[in-house]
């Protein structure tokens, strides 16, 4: 047991090992986000009336910070899906470390990582007008949301990867489940505009719960998202949490037995 | 005493409609080779990896160092080392972080594991390559790394599952020579190979699976026994061959058999009987381009004890991909 958290270390720095050695990873897992921002925000913010002081931008930020942790996930997974594959997880597997030290030390690369994108995130958003207007203890909680909503996607991550098992299938689906989340959402537009079906998938969507706790704690009145009266876009900060909390309670234990009884 | 020990070994996949074992039982002495030989999809890896506790048979029983593989993993792990064709290394590392990464997740401590992969990076010799990553390693420098890496902690047992799988004639032999050395320092080995030479060259001695259980076992002599005594065989050139024919078969008293410009029959004088062909061949001037007494090969083991060549069971149709298994 005791070893369990240093195994995870272990496996952590591998992975930041990995990434020194092939900074392409890291460029391009950057490069993205950073593309979204700039498009978005030369692209539509010109012609968004948002009503809102400082412009889209504002609303804008938010929304690209929860879909860049969410891509995250694919990354994880495609990871792990290639470490299935190439046999390392056969040799992790048959090595005397505690069993859910390969995945836990994965998520806590994720982590490093999401903290790292974040910040480039957030300094990108800077140079382009965003600008927070709540208190520095709300940032940082907004902040601390997107931390640990990345975390929690990252064990569906880690459940994916160890399911599917081949990378590049594994970024296909990725992205082909993450784009629609992350755009049926109030992340780049308002759910009013939506036919009424997706306006109720938007409302529940966890994205745009995160979207919407990170403008109201970023000092934006919530408008953008709550477009009814649901649970949710009434309550965003509680639902984000309720949702993540039920992520992990759901993946954790799930990814770590799947874990435990794979093979490649 | 038997390190390794498998009885009755069961496991299928897709609920049953493929028989991967069936009812395999082996066993290892202590500080020997067994070599487990059979094609493809005989049940090789899928024996392996329920030794190495890396799966659960359905059902039947194997212990490893006395510990049960199945009640007890955990302690087996502490045991083994496994390398071989789908054991791997982190590509995007170096040598170097590599075993020590291995050598941190055996919990050896910092030190210790730097000095444990500097040891077997030189004893391997890849020193030099040791701040490479591995992308730029050639594949028998990929296995040796391999390989160290599952010596870390000095095993009592150590399972290769096709060592050598996919490796030029010289990453072979470096890596018969690798394999040799280790069998000297008394580690017990389960090692698999379709090659039956290799099995030849490395094992003590040899479990033959065919179709998920064990078939023949025995030592690579006694094996050859079974399946017949020597042949001589005389390698000639084409206006020799009916020639040669007669003399070898006068020395055999077997009619000789041809095949391309290579006759064959079998003798029970061994070097007797070589001698007197030799004779005989320059009696009538004839020069032959090659000629010997040959024990059978292991293929020729095979072929007697299945009645088929060793074929190719495709795998890889069967379980999800690259014969890997579910």
């Amino acid at each position: 047991m005791n070893h369990a958290i240093s195994d995870a270390l272990v496996i952590t720095k591998r992975q930041l090992l990995q990434l020194s050695r092939v900074p392409e990873v890291l460029i391009f897992s950057t490069i993205q986000p950073v593309m979204f921002v700039l498009l978005f925000r030369y692209v539509f913010g010109g012609s968004i009336d948002t009503g809102q002081p400082g412009g889209y931008v504002q609303l804008l930020m938010p929304g690209i910070f929860v879909q860049t942790v969410a891509f995250t996930l694919v990354a994880t997974a495609s990871g792990l899906a290639e470490d299935m594959k190439k046999g390392l997880i056969d040799r992790f597997r048959s090595l005397p470390i505690s069993r859910g030290a390969v995945v836990i030390g994965r998520t806590f690369g994720d982590a490093l990582l999401n903290i790292l994108v974040l910040a480039i995130m957030a300094i990108t958003g800077y140079v382009v007008g965003w600008r927070p207007t709540s208190g520095i203890f709300q940032i940082i909680l907004a902040f601390f949301f997107l931390f640990m909503f990345g975390y929690a996607l990252s064990w569906i991550g880690i459940f994916v990867g160890l399911s599917v098992k081949d990378a590049r299938t594994v970024q296909n689906v990725g992205f082909i489940v993450t784009f629609p989340l992350t755009f049926l959402s109030n992340a780049f537009a308002p759910t009013t505009g939506m036919p009424r079906v997706l306006q109720y998938f938007a409302e529940w969507n966890p994205v745009s719960s995160m979207v919407a706790a990170c403008r109201q704690l970023f000092g934006l009145e919530n408008q953008f998202g709550a477009t009814a009266n649901s649970w949710p876009s009434q309550n965003p900060l509680e639902t984000s949490l309720i949702y993540m909390l039920l992520l992990m309670l759901i993946f954790i234990p799930l990814s770590i037995r799947k874990y435990k009884n794979t093979s490649a | 005493m038997k390190t390794v020990e498998a009885k009755h070994l069961v496991k299928t996949y897709r609920n049953g409609e493929v028989k991967a074992l069936n009812d395999l039982s082996l066993d290892v002495e202590e500080g020997t080779v067994l070599g487990v030989l059979g094609p493809n999809g005989a049940g090789k890896t899928t024996t392996v990896r329920i030794l190495a506790t890396l799966l659960k048979p359905d059902s039947g029983s194997a212990t490893v160092a006395g510990i049960d593989v199945i009640k007890n993993p955990e302690k087996v792990r502490e045991v083994i080392g496994l390398s071989g064709q789908y054991a791997a290394v982190d590509e995007t590392l170096t040598g170097w972080d590599n075993l020590v990464m291995f050598g941190r997740l055996y919990h050896l401590g910092r030190q210790k594991s730097v000095d444990r992969a500097n040891e077997l990076l030189e004893r391997f010799d890849l020193t030099e390559a040791a701040k490479r990553p591995i992308t730029t390693y050639s594949g028998g420098m990929r296995r040796r790394l391999d390989l160290a890496a599952s010596l870390i902690v000095r095993p009592k047992v150590l399972f290769l599952d096709e060592p050598t799988t996919g490796l030029d004639p010289r990453g072979r032999q470096d890596m018969w020579s690798v394999i040799q050395e280790l069998v000297t320092g008394g580690v017990t080995v389960l090692l698999t190979t379709q090659y039956l030479e290799e099995a030849d060259q490395l094992a003590d001695d040899i479990a033959v699976i065919d179709r998920g259980t064990v078939i023949a076992r025995g030592t690579s002599d006694a094996l050859k026994t079974q399946v017949g005594g020597e042949k001589l065989e005389i390698t000639v050139e084409n206006i020799d061959i009916t020639k040669t024919q007669e003399i070898v078969a006068r020395v055999s008293g077997h009619s000789a058999y041809v095949n391309t410009r290579t006759v064959s029959a079998p003798v029970v004088n061994g070097s007797r009987d070589l001698m007197e062909a030799l004779r005989a061949l320059d009696d009538a001037k004839i020069h032959p381009l090659d000629i010997g007494l040959r024990r059978p090969s292991l293929d020729d083991v095979f072929l007697s004890l299945t009645g088929h060549v060793a074929e190719e069971v495709n795998e890889e149709a069967l379980t999800p991909k690259k014969g890997r298994k579910k």
